[in-house]
């Protein structure tokens, strides 16, 4: 077997050679990336946006909160209707009888209206005997009656009313949908939510899925997304809070949503909104 | 036997047939070599020593706020500076590692048996996206809300939702600050450790000569 450094001695054979400091090299290499990147920290900093939370986005618009948690009783939200991984509701992402969205099935369960509605109220306010009835009656309705009192408060909602963070609608058949959104958006509003959505039984948790799809479903997300330019109808290949270059990475494909016909083509869409955050059928922004 | 005499290397130990290999395949002047072709010259192979210098700033960088905690960067200002710094070094490595892969890729740097270090220089790139990625994730401000929100549509379209779950930040960080980083730094080594045993590609057309 022909040795390795043999093979490099013959390749270089009859080529001029030159003297070579390699540990040098890379000292020098070391001291200017690192005197750039530090002067560069110093000066321009790094984004640091604080995150939202429920409560904020109870406290700032009530009216879009108890909208968006009536939409998941009713299963109308993106998170209600999705299909794999969190339920079996929609049929997802599929390319004639490839579909791998529903190949591994249901691994992160999510029922919206038990997981975002129900069970925070049940936990929340365990002892309040008007929420308790409240409850129960919606609990004991059949699915057609829900439906008539979801679909009137859903459109008596644009015609609601806030009052010391308080909403309210005019009078109209909702059954217990306006105790139960009360009782909702005041736990929201006081942090309770933001909490109750992370229970999973153990006392530490890092796994934010309920909070942020529950939140993903509402407009106060994507709003806050608007005001800081982050819609892909935006800054495109961009997507960063403040002053920043974004995902540089991205640029070498990214490019191509600005690019016709790309721009308006799904099949592009869903190969790289993995990375970057666009407007699809699959979300609320 | 005298205590004072060597003992004779066995052809058949395991570490004396490691020994020989790595000196037959890699021995000390190819690794660290006093002398190049002249062509290694040309600024075109800068971009790869000082994307490998932006990667060590990376890693320190990535060490201090991994060490400190996921929170300390949002509540502290020397925290924020190692951020920044973790952050633009981030930004370095990936404009240098574009500028190297462009270089290598208009000087057909896979030509001459060097296929499978192009092919591993595509798959770093591949899994720096993903760490990149893992990291916009685990910042835990409005960014990694966003972005996890609308990422988890393609993620889930592909099929690969189930398992890497972009609104879980445990799986997130575990991924950006461990299993992610070493793959990309063993695969660096690699990359390295397999142009130091060849050696640099000649240019397409060297000194005006014929075409290799």
């Amino acid at each position: 077997m022909k040795s390795m450094g043999a093979t490099q001695e013959e390749y270089y054979r009859g080529v001029r050679m030159v003297p070579y400091d390699l540990v040098k090299e890379l000292m020098l290499a070391l001291a200017g990336v690192g005197i750039l990147a530090l002067a560069v920290s110093a000066i321009l900093s790094s984004p640091d946006v604080a995150p939202i939370t429920i409560a904020t986005w109870a406290q700032s618009d009530p009216v879009d909160f108890v909208t968006t948690a009536t939409n998941e009783l009713a299963g109308s939200t993106t998170s209600a209707g999705y299909g794999n991984p969190y339920n079996t509701n929609g049929s997802g992402q599929a390319w004639g009888p490839i579909a791998p969205q529903t190949w591994f099935g249901t691994r992160i369960p999510i029922d919206s209206a038990t997981t975002f509605v129900i069970e925070p109220l049940q936990r929340g306010t365990s002892s309040n005997t008007e929420l308790a009835t409240a409850l129960d009656t919606w609990q004991k309705a059949d699915s057609d009656q829900q439906g008539k009192w979801t679909d009137a408060y859903t459109k008596a909602l644009p015609n609601a009313t806030v009052k010391d963070g308080k909403v309210t609608v005019p009078d109209g058949d909702y059954g217990p949908l306006p105790v139960m959104m009360s009782y909702l958006l005041g736990i929201a509003q006081t942090g309770g939510l933001d909490g109750l959505l992370m229970v999973n039984g153990r006392f530490y948790q890092t796994d934010y899925t309920p909070a942020l799809l529950f939140m993903g479903d509402g407009g106060y997300l994507a709003g806050q997304a608007q005001q800081w330019n982050l819609l892909g109808d935006q800054w495109g290949m961009m997507n960063e809070t403040g002053r920043y270059p974004g995902q540089t990475w991205l640029w070498l494909y990214t490019m191509w949503y600005q690019v016709p016909p790309f721009t308006s083509s799904p099949a592009i869409q869903v190969s790289w909104d993995s990375m970057h955050p666009m407007p699809t059928s699959g979300s609320s922004s | 036997m005298n205590a004072a005499e060597p003992i004779p290397e066995q052809p058949s130990s395991w570490t004396v047939r490691t020994r020989r290999a790595i000196d037959r395949h890699l021995p000390m002047d190819h690794l660290l070599p006093v002398r190049q072709p002249y062509y290694v010259g040309s600024w075109v192979y800068v971009f790869g020593v000082i994307t490998i210098a932006a990667l060590v700033w990376v890693v320190a960088s990535g060490v201090v706020l991994a060490f400190m905690g996921p929170q300390w960067w949002h509540d502290s200002s020397v925290g924020r500076f190692f951020n920044s710094l973790h952050f633009w070094s981030v930004q370095l490595f990936f404009i240098f590692m574009v500028l190297h892969l462009w270089g290598q890729y208009f000087m057909a740097g896979w030509r001459q048996g060097r296929a499978a270090t192009w092919a591993i220089g595509v798959v770093i790139f591949g899994i720096s996206i993903l760490t990149a990625f893992t990291g916009y994730l685990s910042q835990q401000n409005f960014d990694s809300q966003f972005i996890a929100v609308n990422a988890k549509d393609a993620m889930n379209g592909a099929g690969v939702g189930a398992f890497f779950n972009v609104l879980n930040f445990g799986q997130m960080y575990g991924l950006h600050i461990m299993l992610l980083p070493i793959g990309v730094t063993f695969l660096v080594v690699v990359h390295i450790v397999m142009v130091r045993a060849r050696g640099v590609v000649k240019p397409i057309d060297p000194e005006g000569g014929t075409r290799s």
